[in-house]
């Protein structure tokens, strides 16, 4: 059996649930330990081990932690720093405590750049294809190796922390990983087509106006459901963009695509389906209400596909100004 | 289904989950064949969650007083207000995600480390529904700046993709067309989302911000 590439990222990925789940197991006052450590564990044990596990074996331990998550984690604090202490601490180091968090995007890059010019005996060290991911995972352990150079935490802190942020996350960790992996099941690229089949059949008899604002408000709508414009895109341009504004109606493919993409995004600013983007930062800023973010941008996304469709129209079509 | 369990408040893990074994059971696969296609489609995926990894240098951080000094930084600046201090991180990150660098940013390294506390610590005596809203705001400004940044960027998965279904109709265009046309709703969101938040600004400076 030979490591693929993929396989050593999520073994060092596996590292983060891992350290909770050993972390919960030892907090012996903690209430829920063990159902916190299990979720975790099962976690870290799809990520390292997935690979090489049955099908149905990483299914349960999903559905494993669903189940646990639905019955509510709940975990107990964690013992960091007080604030007194964290004060003090942020007077000695100063605006230093930047530096690891700004460092990170830039080793990133270097290491997307650099991993794939490296070479052992001739044979490329990294896949290319994932040069990205790796320069991520190099660039990330690089920027914590730093923090923890500059902050000398007590030897066990990097458990407690991981614990810590993995707790303030709780099971939106999980859920776009979840939902990217439900993609492929839901039926609603199905319904897409139809919609965009029938559209197809009524709209080119009707003006530039109805078809531009059915296509972006589709391309948004579409996105709310599956939160994903990307998934959407192809649909819309499959069903309206390309037949009818572009082969119909003569509009230029470039700005027809381009605007319907962003009417997607407005799409991804309002769903809840965009775990990443509007559920996970609730969460992690402590917010109560699973739509305090999208409230905020709901006003920008919908004035945002206006404009999108106004740009449509006077761009789009022969004779607009270019 | 979807938008019932949402609407009910269930947990979006289960909703999530429940709705995919519906469908798949109305398609005729038995309830193990799901389980199965489940977790291979979990573990395919996994390589989503690596900016994750980020978590643990973030909570060394935090341990060592990031937030506070983020705070500190507010108070030695003269004339930050929230408003002030959301305009310019939406600024910020729609042009570094224009010029390629959507690392610089994000709710995990950006936004509850920085972006949040001094935004929060610009408002003092704030009460906490107020703090939730400016909170709530920190990750909006992260996502439209992003969002509406990234696909000036010629190289983006966004133009990519745009290209890769064109071709399929066999329409071939110009990356650097693609992303002209991505500048003006560019634009507009810097303009829309910066209005509203100067908005946010005066609403605040009469204490009825929520």
């Amino acid at each position: 059996m030979s490591l693929h590439g993929d396989t050593v990222l999520g073994i060092v990925l596996a590292l983060l649930p891992a350290a909770a789940a050993l972390h919960h197991l030892a907090d012996r006052d903690a209430p829920r330990r063990y159902r916190n450590a299990a979720f975790w564990g099962a976690f870290a044990l799809t990520a390292g081990a997935g690979p090489f596990l049955p099908n149905l074996v990483n299914g349960a331990l999903v559905l494993l932690m669903v189940a646990l998550a639905t019955i509510g984690l709940r975990p107990g604090a964690a013992r960091s720093t007080t604030e007194a202490e964290r004060t003090a601490a942020s007077d000695r180091f100063g605006y230093r405590l930047f530096l690891p968090a700004l460092s990170a995007p830039l080793l990133t890059f270097a290491g997307a750049v650099l991993l794939p010019k490296l070479t052992w005996h001739g044979r490329p060290l990294t896949d290319p294809h994932n040069a990205t991911l790796y320069g991520l995972t190099i660039g990330l352990l690089a920027a914590t190796a730093f923090a923890l150079m500059l902050t000398r935490p007590p030897r066990d802190a990097i458990v407690l922390e991981s614990r810590r942020l993995s707790d303030d996350f709780g099971w939106a960790m999980v859920l776009p990983q979840l939902l990217a992996a439900l993609g492929g099941i839901f039926a609603v690229a199905g319904v897409g087509k139809v919609l965009a089949a029938y559209t197809a059949d009524v709209v080119p008899f009707s003006s530039p106006l109805i078809v531009t604002s059915l296509f972006a408000i589709g391309m948004a709508g579409l996105t709310v459901l599956i939160g994903n414009a990307f998934t959407a895109f192809p649909i819309m341009m499959g069903g309206i963009g390309i037949p009818v504004l572009v082969r119909h109606l003569g509009a230029d493919p470039a700005i027809v695509a381009s605007l319907g993409m962003l009417s997607g995004f407005c799409g991804t600013l309002v769903s809840p389906m965009a775990a990443t983007f509007n559920l996970v930062p609730t969460t992690l800023l402590d917010l109560r209400s699973q739509y305090a973010v999208i409230r905020v941008q709901a006003p920008t996304a919908l004035l945002l596909l206006l404009v999108n469709i106004l740009v449509l129209l006077v761009c789009a079509f022969p004779g607009a100004p270019r | 289904m979807i938008v019932i369990g949402f609407g009910l408040g269930l947990n979006p893990m289960l909703v999530v989950t429940l709705a995919a074994f519906a469908s798949a059971m109305a398609a005729g696969y038995g309830p193990l064949a799901v389980v199965s296609m489940i977790g291979h489609g979990f573990v395919e995926n996994r390589l989503l969650s690596l900016p994750l990894l980020a978590l643990a240098m973030v909570g060394l951080l935090e341990r060592a007083g990031l937030r506070e000094q983020a705070r500190k930084l507010i108070g030695r600046m003269r004339g930050a207000t929230s408003a002030r201090i959301l305009l310019f991180y939406l600024v910020f990150r729609e042009i570094s995600a224009a010029l390629g660098l959507r690392g610089v940013g994000g709710h995990v390294q950006m936004v509850r480390p920085i972006v949040a506390p001094m935004t929060e610590a610009a408002q003092p005596g704030a009460d906490e529904q107020t703090r939730r809203l400016l909170r709530a705001h920190a990750a909006a400004v992260d996502n439209i700046g992003s969002f509406f940044g990234e696909d000036v960027f010629v190289a983006v998965g966004s133009v990519l993709l745009i290209r890769a279904v064109l071709a399929q109709h066999g329409i071939d265009v110009a990356p650097l067309h693609v992303a002209f046309w991505a500048l003006p709703t560019a634009i507009a969101a810097l303009l829309i989302h910066g209005a509203r938040l100067l908005l946010l600004g005066r609403r605040l400076r009469r204490g009825k911000a929520s």
